[in-house]
This record gives C-alpha cells, structure tokens and sequence, in this order.
C-alpha cells in the first residue's frame, strides 16, 4: 500500500513537475507565437522586428499594452498607419500629448509595422482611401465647419481644447492622414463612422482642408487665422501705435 | 488769407458779432497725449462714411437663400440673405472689403483711442472739477462705443456673430424675474428669434451713432467751453490756456491728423485681413466655431465669463444663473466706479476745488495706483477672453493659464497698484523733473576754454496765451 502510494505520489510528483516546466516552455513558446496561427510573411516578419525594437516596450510584445502605452488590439490599421506617418509615434514621453514629427520610418517599414500589428491584433477602421478630387468644396466646407472647426479651428489653424490637449493645425496633414485620423479619432478627437461621414463627405472635407490652406486669404495678411486676439493686437500696436508716434512726434512736449 | 477774408466778410453780414472770429482766435495746449480724443474723433468720422458705404450693401434679413457667389466653397449652401449680402460686399461689390475691413479696423481703432484717451485724463486728473461732465459724457461715449461694436459684430451673420448674440441672449436669460421676458421682447422669440437682425441694424446704424453724435457734440462743446486742462510749466497759471490758436495752425495740425488717421486706417484695411466671415462660414444655430473671441474692447468681458466660478445662488426659491454676476454684475459695478470716480476722488481727498492744470501721474501717488491696478484688472481680462489662442500661443494648457489668470486676476491689480504708488511718491518727493523745472542757469564753453555762466530765460513754452471765460 505504501509502495503504491509512494509511487503514486512520486508519479503525481512528476507529473507536477513536468507539468510546471511544459506550462512555463509554453508560456515562453506562447510569446514567440506566430500571432494569426500561421507563418508571417516577410514584410510581416519585417514589421515584427522593427515593432520589437521600437514599440513593444510601451505597447507590449503583443500589443497588449502597458504602463506606458494602451493596447492596440482592436485600434486598426487607419490608427497605425496614422501616428507612424505623422511621427507621433514612437513617442518620446508617454506622458505628453503626442505630436506631429518627421516620421521614424520610410513607407514601407510603415506598411511592415501595419501588416503585423494588423496579423497580432486586429480589427478597427482600415486605412480609408481618400480621393480630395471627388469631393466637392461646398460640402467639405458644411462638414468640416459643422465637425471639426469646434476644436481645429474655422481656419485650421488649431486651437487649444482643455484637458491639456491642443487640436493641432491641418496644414501638415495630407488627405490619407485627414482620412485616418477622422476614422479611428486620435486622442481625444472624436472617431467619425462611415454613418456619420460618408467617404464622399470625407472626401470632401479632405479636398476643403486642402483647399484652404491656400485660399481664402482675400483681403491680404491673415494674422495666423487666430481672428480677434491678433486682429486686436494689430489694431492697438500698428494702428494706435502708428498714430501716437505721429501725435508725439507733431505735439509739443509740456 | 481768404479764409480770414471769408469769416470777417461772414462776420460783417453777422453784424459783427464776431463770434466767429473771437472763436477761431481761441487757443489750444498742444501737448501730444491731448491728441488722443481726436483720434477718437476721426476714427469715429471714418466709421460713419465706410459705414454709410457698406449700408447701402447690407440687408438685415434671416431671409434662407442659396449663395452663388464666387467663393467657391460656399456655392449652393443656403445661407441668410444678410451674411449672403456681406459675402457679396467682400468678394463682388467693387471696393466692398477694403470698405468693410477698414470699417472694423476703424471700430478697433476708435476703442483703441477712446480707452487711450480716457487712460490719459484719468491719470492727469483731468476729469477735476469742473471737468466731471466731459468725463461722464466720455464715460457715455465708450459705453455706446461697447455697444456698437457688439451690434456690428453680430450684423454679418457669420458663425461668430451668432456665437456672440448666443452669449447676451443667456446673459439676458440670468436677468432675475425679467430674464426671459427681456429676452423675448429683444430677441422676438427664442434664440435666435425671427428679428433680431433688423432691430440690430437700427440700432447700429441709427440710435447708437445718433447717440454718439449728441454725447460727442455736449463732449466738444463741454471741452470748448472749458477749455482743455494744460501741464504746469514756466510762464503758465491756472487762468490762462497756452497753446496754438485755433485759425490756422491748430486747425490746420488737426486736420493733417485726421487724414493720418484715416491714412493708417486704410493701411491696415488694405494690408491685414480681418474677419474673413467666408473662413467663419454662417451662423448655424447647432455648431460652434474657434477660436471665438469678440473684438478686444468686449473681450473683457468675455474673460470675466471664462474666469468666473460656475456659481449658481438660490434666492427664495429662485435660481440666479451663473452669468449673472459675470455678465451684469460686475461689468455694471466697473462702469460704475469709473463713472463716478471724480466724485469718489474728490470725496476722498477733501478736494473740491477747481483745477485748469493737468497732474503729472506723480503728483497723485493713489490715484495713479487705482489707474495702474485697473488697466491690470482689463489687461488680464483680454487675455482671459482669448485663453485657448494666448495659451496655444504660449504653449502652455488652457486649464494651468486659467489657473495663473485667476491669480493674476486677483493679484495683479494689487502689485501694479503698489509698485505704481511707490514709484509715483519716490518720484514725487524728488525735486521736479527736469522738463518740468528747466536749469535756470546753464553753462556754456568760452573761446579760452573756460566756462561761462549763462542766465536762460524760461522756455516760451506755446505760440498764444489767453484768458479765456469759461464760467
Ligand atoms: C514611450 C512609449 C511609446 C512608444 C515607444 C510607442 N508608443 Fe504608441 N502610444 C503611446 C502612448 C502613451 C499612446 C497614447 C497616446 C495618446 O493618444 O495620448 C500611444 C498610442 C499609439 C497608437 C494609437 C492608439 C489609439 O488607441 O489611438 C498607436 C497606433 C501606436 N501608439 C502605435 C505605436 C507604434 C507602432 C510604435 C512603434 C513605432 C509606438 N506606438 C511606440 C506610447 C508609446
Ligand atoms: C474634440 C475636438 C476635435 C474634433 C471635433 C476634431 N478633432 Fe481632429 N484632432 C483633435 C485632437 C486633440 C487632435 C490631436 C490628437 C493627438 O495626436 O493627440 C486631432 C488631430 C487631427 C488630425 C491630425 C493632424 C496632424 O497632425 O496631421 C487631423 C487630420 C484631424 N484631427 C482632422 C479632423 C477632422 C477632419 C475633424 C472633423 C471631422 C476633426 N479632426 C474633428 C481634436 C478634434
């Protein structure tokens, strides 16, 4: 009986043991996985390493995310493709607000990093495909002054939006980062779905945004499209203060 | 010269009264900063003729129709035949923007100097018996400034006009008891009622400068009468006015001023753009626009209701809005001290004497430090109106500037007052300023090398001394 019963426990304890070093050779396993359940293909792998490298310390080896970075399963390619071709990221401070920057990486280690990050975590919004040509201005404008001007500003310029955030100016953004970011909605911006912008009206905001950039400026100097603050600058500092060289240089002084 | 020729012809018909001439003998202290009112003066002349211009443009009307100008992002969108009218004033009527931006600069211009003006007789204390009804009328002058500016702003129905009306339509809302009904009889309904534009537009074009026209006629008046108070200098007492006569030089001087003002008016109306209303797009009642600010001399306000804690009373049963303080009370608290101040002043300090002589900032230690701690109190008030441009501007969060603001709010006034006061008595208890009190002896260097002493007669300090009768 004892005989059985040690070798019973001497087997339980084998198995234990085995059992521990199976389950921790799997969870080492597990985190080299080839993420989609097959083999990635090379621009997959190439966006592995390059991810490896340079995210994975915020956001995780599996974009699971971490202290210093929230998860990106379920963010979609739009989001990606948005904060790597705009520079955000990779971020250099986790605390602050993530700005725009030449990016770190040529298109298509970008189109490496989407393709894994879009094999390890997917869903959300795909890149959209933006077409300013086949947007008509008038629209643009409707839905770009009843959407976005709140925050970005009539002239999109940008503007401050509390919380710490600022709205950035439009003008750096091309009409694909226009198309991403109204997508998937960085930080604190809204995200717009396909029932609350149709891809004609994303179109259309794109081609406005693009538009004014260089037009609208009738009437010559714009003061940075800020409007009142700078427009009341001017007039006190050139306007008054033109006038009161004159009185002062023409008046008498006692 | 003819025009002598002309008056003594007119004054001859006249019967000799020679008023005209007696007038056009007056004279005028030509001291710098007592330009600044006439600068006031022709900004106002210009905003009326590019005013009149843009009237014949205009058209109050909430009328929806579909604009089919060339700006092209706005073709085929229903807009207000108001906004569609000053869209056609910038971008189709010959000579319509220049027109209509060197209206708003002309506005921005005229406050500029108003609150200039009124910055120099404060701390000159010029307002001193018997000058308390020009500044009351002064006082009259900016509020009616205040307010056409607020109606012109709203006229163009733009997303910021309506973002403007939007603010005094809930400011009149806070009104206890009456709010709603005051609102009502302005508005014409619920926001933004079928009528506002038009009762606008009369008030803009009609009462506000017929209301401008009479205070600035009394101010003039007033101010002719009284004539201007003048600095001490050598050779000047409290019943003489030093300065240039009237015919020519002193008309001739202001009449090169008008044209300058009007001059740099126009430059800056060819030169920068102001209120793009096409960027703006038209008021929509559901959207906002940003950055929105008003026009710097209403920005104050603004500020207080952006600094202002979201407090909200219950009085017997009765809720008093969170704009009420920001929006009535306190604004109507300022204007009242300002207009009352030279009754205050002369309470305080037991003076009620007549005085023809301007101060120095120096000579009245507490005053200039009331003086300097109010334009704090405005200066961090602008900035407060414009927070999210200032702080983006700076790079700093909207919420930590509000925070410095609110500081600033409280404790500038209180360290511009102090510093104000001390530097005026340190300079008050030294001996007088040099331009005030001319070296009555002056050296000057001999064909030997030596020095000579030289005895100077004091500085002839203006063209024409007279009496004048001001009783
Ligand atoms: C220093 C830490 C850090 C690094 C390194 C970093 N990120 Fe981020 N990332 C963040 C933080 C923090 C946010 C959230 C930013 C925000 O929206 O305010 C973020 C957001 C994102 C988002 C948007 C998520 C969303 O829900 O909007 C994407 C996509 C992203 N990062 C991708 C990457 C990629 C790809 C890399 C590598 C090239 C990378 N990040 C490197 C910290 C980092
Ligand atoms: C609630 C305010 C808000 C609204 C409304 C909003 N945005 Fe944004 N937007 C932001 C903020 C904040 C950012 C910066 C996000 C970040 O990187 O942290 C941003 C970023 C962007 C960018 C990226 C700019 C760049 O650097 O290239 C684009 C493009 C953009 N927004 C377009 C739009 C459009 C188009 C709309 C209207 C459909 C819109 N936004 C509406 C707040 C807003």
């Amino acid at each position: 009986m004892s005989a059985v019963a040690g070798s019973e426990t001497a087997v339980r304890r084998r198995i234990l043991r085995y059992g521990l070093l199976l389950a921790v050779a799997g969870q080492i396993l597990w985190s080299f996985r080839p993420a989609p359940g097959r083999a990635l293909t090379a621009q997959e792998a190439a966006g592995r390493a390059l991810y490896e490298a340079n995210c994975s310390t915020c956001h995780g080896l599996q974009a699971e995310g971490s202290g210093s970075g929230p998860s990106l399963h379920g963010v979609g390619p739009a989001a990606v493709d948005f904060m790597l071709s705009t520079g955000r990221m990779p971020l250099a401070d986790p605390a602050a607000q993530p700005i725009r920057q030449p990016p770190r990486f040529d298109p298509q280690e970008i189109a490496a990093i989407v393709a894994y990050l879009t094999a390890i975590a997917p869903g959300g919004p795909g890149i959209p495909e933006v077409d300013p040509q086949a947007g008509a201005l008038p629209r643009g404008a409707q839905v770009f002054l009843n959407n976005c001007s709140g925050c970005h500003g009539a002239g999109a310029i940008g503007d401050s939006v509390g919380g710490g955030q600022i709205a950035p100016s439009l003008y750096a953004s091309s009409a694909r980062q226009i198309g991403e970011a109204v997508r998937f909605g960085p930080g604190v911006m809204p995200k717009f779905a396909t029932a609350d912008l149709s891809e004609q009206d994303l179109n259309s905001i794109a081609r406005y945004v693009l538009w004014i950039r260089d037009h609208g400026d009738r009437g010559g100097l714009q003061l940075g499209r800020v409007g009142a603050v700078a427009e009341g600058f001017v007039a006190v500092v050139i306007g008054l203060g033109l006038l009161l060289v004159v009185i002062r240089l023409t008046g008498s002084k006692t | 010269m003819i025009v002598r020729r002309w008056v003594e012809g007119v004054d001859e018909r006249l019967d000799g009264s020679s008023f005209i001439s007696r007038n056009l003998r007056k004279v005028f202290p030509d001291h710098w900063a007592f330009m600044l009112g006439e600068i006031a003066l022709y900004s106002f002349l210009l905003l009326v003729l590019t005013g009149t211009f843009l009237s014949f443009f205009y058209l109050a009307s909430h009328q929806p129709v579909t604009y089919a100008g060339p700006y092209q992002p706005l073709q085929g969108q229903t807009v207000s035949a108001a906004y569609d009218s000053v869209m056609r004033l910038s971008f189709e009527v010959r000579a319509g923007l220049v027109m209509r931006q060197m209206h708003h600069w002309a506005a921005l211009v005229f406050m500029a100097a108003i609150i200039a003006h009124l910055i120099r007789v404060f701390f000159t204390g010029a307002f001193r018996k018997p000058r308390e009804i020009s500044w009351l009328i002064g006082i009259g002058l900016f509020l009616s400034g205040i307010g056409a500016g607020f109606t012109g702003y709203s006229l163009p129905d733009d997303a910021l006009s309506g973002a403007g009306l939007r603010i005094a339509y809930s400011i009149i809302l806070s009104i206890p008891f009456v709010g709603t009904w005051l609102a009502y009889l302005f508005f014409g309904g619920e926001f933004p009622g079928p009528d506002i534009l038009n009762r606008l537009l009369v008030l803009h074009i009609f009462i506000i400068p017929l209301a401008i026209f009479t205070l600035l006629g009394a101010h003039l008046a007033v101010v002719w009468h009284q004539t201007h108070t003048q600095f001490r200098a050598p050779g000047r007492t409290e019943d003489t006015v030093t300065g240039t006569p009237v015919w020519p030089k002193f008309a001739l001087k202001s009449i090169g001023l008008a044209f300058t003002t009007f001059g740099v008016i126009a430059l800056l109306g060819g030169l920068f753009q102001v209120n793009p209303i096409w960027l703006y797009g038209p008021f929509v009642p559901y959207s906002t626009a940003s950055p929105s600010q008003p026009d710097y001399y209403i920005g104050w306000l603004e500020g207080l209701l952006r600094l202002w804690p979201n407090w909200e009373f219950h009085v017997f049963g009765h809720t008093i809005g969170e704009l009420l303080l920001p929006g009535l009370v306190v604004p109507g608290l300022v204007f009242t001290i300002l207009a009352l101040w030279p009754f205050l002043e002369a309470r305080l300090s037991g003076d009620h004497e007549w005085h023809h002589f301007a101060q120095h900032p120096r000579e009245a230690p507490v005053r200039s430090a009331f003086g300097a701690a109010g334009v704090a109190f405005f200066v961090v008030l602008v900035l407060a109106g414009g927070n999210d441009v200032v702080a983006k501007f700076l790079g700093i969060e909207v919420d930590s500037f509000n925070t410095i603001l609110r500081l600033a709010l409280v404790l500038g006034p209180i360290l511009s007052g102090l510093v104000t006061y001390w530097i005026c008595r340190d300079l008050r208890d030294r001996p007088l300023h040099p331009l005030a009190a001319p070296p009555s002896v002056t050296f000057r260097r001999n064909a030997a090398g030596g020095f000579d002493e030289i005895e100077t007669e004091p500085p002839v300090a203006g063209h024409a001394t007279e009496e004048p009768d001001r009783r």
